[in-house]
């Protein structure tokens, strides 16, 4: 076949890219540190707050407080129950939404630029003095407990769950941070004021902004909005041990498919090998469609829809994992093709040419991320949660750059470790059994 | 009180600000949108094929997504999986979708680099080559799909099933995924039949979206899409019509995966057309009163509030934007121990009592603040925008009528929309299914 000549192209157009983004750094008077992109062409701001501690302060016995705790922040404050806050919100056409996971509390908010300080005010009284009424929480634990009625009926829940009983021991990590039937049923109001103070708090805060406000107005918005909030929380939780182990568990679930998480130990993100550990796993199950694992187990196959592979990082534990879907008959086949390919990349690495595209696709990309305030912002309070400088945007793409192929050789041998990968299979599969 | 009522005020002062777009067309029939967003160096191209599921042959239902499937291989310039790899080697991303009334591409790339991404993308239009191989194993990813999107969901079957009954003659009632009989006997052949017929520039939208100039996309768009020929099989877009539904649908999904019983309504309800969207923006408002928020909305209110709730959670949803008739749904998920006749039942209730009384005013004013808004917050992500352009053109609304949506959600009467609840929200236009748990797994 005759192929265009695009490989020529590939070179004139592959100029290293930088994300052209000016993080300003904004300290208040009262002392708290925001990072702001100011970009006044469309008039309103996207504000981002991070809490880091999160669902895994749960006290022992209390799993589930700091989800249903976030979730009620929303459901009234002051003189304003559930639908007054809500009514007042959207009067503003104002939007909050509150969010957990195992390492944070989060707040995203965008405001429109003429109703700014009322907007914040509102979002003021309802972080620092959420009311939690009883009607309220009873209502919200409702859709929580049905939500992790439909997570025990589903296969992907169902399998990343057994996958962090197996490898967290007794760390909040093992379990979900929804908690179980039995622990929210028995939540009182009391155990939701002390998880909004063990969780939210001023000397774990994380703040970034983009939008059509400057660093003058963010800095005092800044003391309005959160200044209130009590000094310190709960202690943040120690180092999660690693306890999984290689093999396959298989827990049954009806289905035409069985789905498939897969992982073991990953890598730190302040570990020097990081980049290098990260182009590896872009090139074997990145999100693109010629990506090893894409390539092999769909493309030549037609055993999936889809499979991935990504580094999880969590504050207290890392992951390499992956996840996929195959018909029962065929996910036996799928696994021996994942397994090969550990083996193979552990084994011989990656080429040139691999290298080059995937630095080419990294970098390429990265910019691409910064594409309007919201997203901004976002990016913005995640940098600082893992540690990183206002200046990395400018820097990022070169540290991908300077990974060598001894670089990848040496890591890949390290990194993947076939031998020690646990498959999680949630299905009927044929042929594929509980290995322990 | 007085904060709300200010509020108001500000934002009906506002003008609302459209998008930097400007649209010409090519000889050919390509049709082009550009919207401008300089805030960035990333730009969007999507193409848009007025073809879907809806268009497919008899029989071969899935055929428009499994050509989309195929449209990655390679062309008689491109060996398979090259254009993706092209794509990423550019640090961008590629992907498509497909619905039943269109099949779109689209690429996110640094600005820089579009010329690269249209000659791509030109090419894949008119010179597409697949192999036999390619059929057979691209047939088994798509029907991978299927199991992972719907066979492994009870929602989802219940949807399916649910469609299936509401459409009595269109070919809206025919999954877009295809009926898995039907899926395992796609060929070559009739992936090629689809292609030729309507994969050509006078059958396409071709929106470039970002860092861009409309002069340089019309020179680059006249270099790569100009040379291709026209189609000359390019016809009406005339689907068989519904006949009148003079009859209620009911039905039931029984499931050992279901684990939250609920009931889900559909109505046939009118879609938006060119020049003609006022009933479409009356039910766009309507969905959100209803069921538009947790809190607020009126489902909300009475069925998941006060004293007795009998519902974790409900909701209320419409999107008129397709060539033919469209679905107003409705959801509710009663509370444990609460049976769906009884939810059922309460949602009933709830759109009587409205039909009669009509919108709250301050419930109305509220829902029409934040329209407002949202072409503010829209502005943001020029992806959304360009594929509400992309969408309306390839169902048949004009430039004109997207833009002029903003303001006839505006102008709806609280009397347009109760008008339009009492004409749709009609039972013997509509389908209510029931998912439930089996017996076993209920206990």
């Amino acid at each position: 076949m005759n192929m265009f000549k695009l490989a020529a192209l590939l070179v004139a157009f592959a100029l290293p890219a930088r994300a052209e983004i000016d993080i300003q750094t904004v300290t208040s008077p009262g002392g708290i540190t925001a990072w702001l992109v100011e970009e006044p062409g469309i008039p309103f701001t996207a504000l981002e707050i991070r809490f880091r501690g999160g669902t895994a302060l749960d006290m022992p016995g209390k799993r589930g407080a700091v989800n249903l705790m976030t979730a009620m922040i929303e459901e009234g404050t002051g003189d304003l129950d559930s639908v007054g806050f809500a009514r007042a919100r959207d009067s503003l056409a104002a939007s909050f939404s509150f969010s957990s996971d195992q390492d944070s509390v989060g707040v995203s908010a965008r405001f429109l630029t003429e109703n700014r300080d009322e907007a914040v005010d509102l979002l003021r009284r309802a972080l620092v003095e959420p009311r939690f009424d009883q009607d309220a929480l009873d209502r919200v634990r409702g859709q929580v407990l049905a939500g992790l009625r439909q997570d025990a009926k589903n296969p992907g829940t169902l399998a990343s769950r057994r996958l962090r009983e197996m490898a967290y021991g007794d760390h909040p990590y093992a379990s979900t941070g929804d908690g179980t039937e039995e622990s929210v049923t028995a939540l009182t109001r009391d155990d939701i004021l002390d998880a909004h103070r063990a969780s939210i708090a001023l000397d774990r805060i994380y703040v970034s902004a983009a939008g059509d406000i400057s660093a003058a107005e963010l800095g005092p918005l800044l003391d309005t909005l959160l200044g209130a909030l009590p000094a310190t929380g709960a202690p943040l939780p120690d180092r999660a041990p690693m306890a999984l182990t290689g093999g396959i568990t298989v827990q049954d679930f009806p289905g035409p498919q069985s789905t498939v998480i897969f992982g073991h130990q990953g890598i730190k993100r302040d570990d020097p090998d990081f980049f290098a550990a990260s182009i590896l796993n872009e090139i074997l199950g990145g999100g693109r469609f010629s990506a090893r694992l894409m390539s092999e187990v769909r493309d030549r196959r037609g055993l999936t829809y889809g499979i991935g592979s990504y580094l999880l990082g969590y504050d207290q534990a890392e992951l390499l994992m992956g996840q996929f879907s195959s018909a029962n008959g065929t996910v036996g086949q799928a696994i021996d093709v994942i397994r090969d390919e550990w083996r193979k990349i552990a084994t011989d690495g990656v080429t040139a040419a691999e290298l080059e595209n995937t630095k080419t696709y990294l970098t390429g990309n990265y910019p691409l991320r910064f594409d309007g305030n919201r997203p901004i912002a976002a990016m913005l309070v995640g940098m600082q949660m893992i540690g990183l400088a206002p200046d990395y945007p400018k820097t990022r793409n070169a540290k991908v750059e300077a990974v060598t192929m001894e670089d990848v050789a040496r890591v890949a041998a390290t990194l993947f470790r076939e031998a020690d990968l646990r498959f999680v299979v949630v299905g009927q599969p044929e042929g594929v059994g509980s290995t322990d | 009180m007085l904060r709300r009522t200010l509020a108001l005020c500000l934002l009906a002062a506002t003008p609302l600000l459209a998008e930097d777009v400007t649209t010409f067309r090519l000889d050919n029939g390509l049709e082009v949108v550009v919207i401008e967003d300089h805030r960035a160096p990333v730009v969007t191209q999507m193409v848009w094929y007025r073809t879907g599921a809806a268009d497919e042959a008899p029989g071969r239902s899935g055929i428009a997504h499994f050509l989309e499937h195929l449209m990655f291989k390679g062309t008689d310039t491109l060996a398979p999986g090259e254009f993706s790899a092209t794509v990423e080697a550019q640090g961008g991303n590629d992907n498509a979708f497909t619905s039943w009334d269109y099949t779109a591409y689209f690429q996110r790339v640094a600005a820089d680099r579009l010329v690269l991404m249209m000659r791509l993308e030109a090419d894949r239009m008119r010179n597409l080559q697949i192999s036999e191989d390619d059929i057979t194993t691209e047939r088994a990813v798509i029907i991978e799909e299927r199991k992972q999107r719907t066979d492994s969901s009870p929602g989802a079957l219940l949807q399916e099933q649910m469609r299936a009954a509401q459409f009595l003659n269109h070919p809206y009632g025919i999954p877009i995924i295809g009926w898995l009989h039907e899926m395992e006997t796609l060929d070559r052949q009739a992936a090629l039949d689809h292609y030729t017929r309507f994969y050509a520039p006078n059958n396409a939208i071709l929106v470039v979206a970002g860092d861009v100039t409309p002069e340089a996309v019309r020179e680059m768009a006249q270099r790569h899409y100009g040379p291709l020929a026209p189609s000359d099989a390019i016809t009406d877009r005339k689907r068989p019509a519904e006949p009148p539904q003079i009859a209620e649908r009911r039905m039931t999904l029984t499931d050992q995966r279901v684990s939250e019983p609920y009931v889900l309504r559909s109505y046939l309800a009118p879609e938006r057309d060119p020049g003609d969207q006022e009933k479409a923006a009356a039910l766009t408002i309507l969905a959100e009163i209803l069921g538009g928020s947790g809190q607020t909305s009126l489902f909300a209110q009475a069925l998941q509030f006060g004293a007795n709730p009998v519902a974790v959670y409900s909701s209320a949803f419409y999107d008129g934007t397709g060539l033919d008739e469209s679905t107003f749904g409705l959801l509710v998920v009663p509370m444990p121990g609460v049976d769906l006749a009884t939810a059922e039942a309460a949602m009933d209730a709830v759109i009587a009592d409205f039909v009669d009384a009509g919108p709250d005013a301050e419930d109305f004013a509220r829902i029409k603040t934040q329209i407002r808004a949202n072409q503010i917050y829209a502005r943001d992500n020029v992806d959304g925008l360009a594929r509400r352009y992309g969408e309306a053109l390839a169902v048949g609304l004009t430039v004109q009528d997207v833009q002029d949506w903003p303001a006839v959600l505006d102008a709806v009467t609280p009397e347009q929309v109760q008008d339009a609840a009492r004409e749709v929200l009609n039972r013997n236009r509509a389908v209510t299914g029931w998912l439930m748990p089996t017996e076993e797994a209920a206990q």
